[in-house]
């Protein structure tokens, strides 16, 4: 650190006041804690709520990994990483095994989390039902009173147009029986890894001014129908570039004739496995396509 | 007799960060005992509680002081550290004392709305064991055993669930947290 930052950007009375509300999210699984979110040198739909609780938990012995839709090395999670390089010297990597800290846009790493581990969500809008009721004052008293029916009414609504729900991504759960949550845009195929996690999980809207948060081991359960269960879907293929077949695939348009691959979301996922040898349909020395 | 102006963080930004990451990973983790240093507060406060003081309370977090742990040197720090208007039990945002000297009943609960606008309490409890208590429910892969002062409180907390109160409890340079969320049975 050559510049004079204080230690991770934010000033102390602004992370005492992030820390509180942190500690009541994880009080109260779920349920949306309102915070006075600051403006950040980056604009809103950047990751402001994530930067922010990202500033309030860092220590300097972490070691911190972004991604944005699983990659590590696009803009938005590169400026974000070196932007707490720059204001917290804390060390980076890419590798999800080696990372105290992982804010993440949009994906859950496939790499299994274990304890010590905490996980940070970039949210754009934290409350699931606001597309169903756009007024805050009565979403706060569905809340308050466990009144989800119009979620199912939603979800019953995909069924009879498209005979399927057709919900794919920040799928809404319910977290310990109680609070209707969004997952924040996570493709459904990540919900499974919500429940049960041994990381700690925080969720920071920026824009919106909330935050919550999962506890390790909180349970977590899809909404679904008896007749209609829930069902993580993916690209039914394998990634191109690692032959990997069980994780989140990318769509890759290659021409302007129809052309495609897939590979991994999750890139460090697919290195690793390519540096262990795997290779894919594409991959130099891989497979003839 | 102690400096009030002595025994707050020497690097509060650093110092502060790493007793927060240690209380977030108590209340995510309840019962489990998390290592909370850095102040050095009078008496009788222990360090966990005047470290997690410095850490989560300001001018804008109203606190109780419990009888027992309103001294004047007491009193003197948290002014000069925390700047923290003391106030009843109906207004704190925290409470701090031994468990018998917190009037349970007087705090806030928080509202159907804003379960979040409710009390933290720390407390001071003589020994963090043996254990009594056996924890589950958030934060708890299976089972796990802490020492409460009681029992009957923390059940009736938890049946009120998403309102009640959130509690730490330190001795020495330890402390654990139990979040409301959290389901307590008798050993």
């Amino acid at each position: 650190m050559t510049e004079a930052y204080s230690f991770a950007y934010l000033d102390e009375s602004t992370k005492r006041m992030i820390r509180r509300t942190l500690l009541k999210a994880l009080a109260v699984p779920g349920y949306q804690v309102p915070f006075a979110s600051r403006e950040m040198p980056m604009p809103y739909g950047w990751g402001t709520g994530g930067v922010q609780v990202t500033a309030a938990c860092l220590v300097p012995e972490d070691v911190l990994k972004v991604i944005d839709q699983g990659a590590d090395d696009t803009t938005n999670a590169v400026s974000i990483r070196r932007f707490f390089q720059r204001t917290a010297g804390v060390a980076v990597t890419e590798h999800t095994t080696e990372a105290s800290l992982i804010q993440t846009r949009h994906r859950i790493p496939e790499a299994p989390l274990k304890e010590g581990q905490i996980l940070i969500y970039q949210v754009p809008i934290p409350e699931p039902l606001r597309f169903l009721e756009p007024r805050e004052s009565e979403t706060r008293k569905m809340h308050a009173l466990e009144e989800y029916g119009l979620m199912h009414v939603k979800l019953y609504e995909d069924i009879a147009r498209h005979g399927a729900i057709a919900t794919s991504y920040g799928y809404p759960v319910k977290v310990e029986g109680r609070y209707v949550m969004d997952p924040s845009p996570i493709p459904k195929f990540d919900n499974p890894k919500l429940s049960g996690n041994p990381a700690i999980q925080l969720f920071g809207a920026g824009r919106e001014s909330r935050i919550h948060a999962l506890p390790p081991y909180t349970r977590v359960v899809n909404l679904d129908f008896e007749d209609h269960p829930f069902e993580p879907t993916k690209a039914d293929a394998a990634c191109d570039l690692c032959g990997a077949t069980t994780s989140y695939l990318d769509e890759v348009i290659m021409d302007d004739a129809g052309g495609r691959m897939f590979c991994c979301s999750d890139t460090d996922f697919c290195a690793t496995r390519r540096a262990a040898g795997h290779a894919g349909r594409l991959a130099p020395g891989g497979e003839a396509a | 007799m102690e400096d009030p102006l002595s025994g707050g963080f020497a690097d509060a930004p650093v110092q502060a960060a790493r007793a927060f990451r240690a209380a977030l990973e108590a209340m995510a983790r309840p019962g489990r005992m998390q290592r909370l240093a850095g102040a050095t507060p009078p008496a009788p406060l222990s360090v966990a509680a005047g470290t997690l003081l410095l850490t989560l309370v300001d001018d804008t977090t109203p606190l109780y002081l419990a009888p027992g742990h309103q001294g004047a040197a007491l009193r003197d720090w948290i002014a000069f550290h925390c700047a923290a208007p003391l106030c009843a039990p109906e207004e704190a945002v925290f409470a701090l004392g031994r468990w018998e000297g917190l009037p349970l009943e007087r705090f806030r609960l928080g509202t159907p709305e804003y379960p979040d606008r409710s009390v933290t309490l720390i407390v001071e409890p003589p020994a963090l064991a043996p254990q009594n208590a056996q924890l589950s429910g958030p934060g708890i892969a299976t089972v796990q055993a802490a020492q409460l002062p009681e029992t009957a409180a923390f059940e009736a907390n938890r049946a009120r669930f998403p309102l009640g109160f959130d509690a730490f409890f330190c001795a020495g340079d330890q402390a654990f947290a139990l979040p409301r969320s959290t389901r307590v049975e008798a050993l």
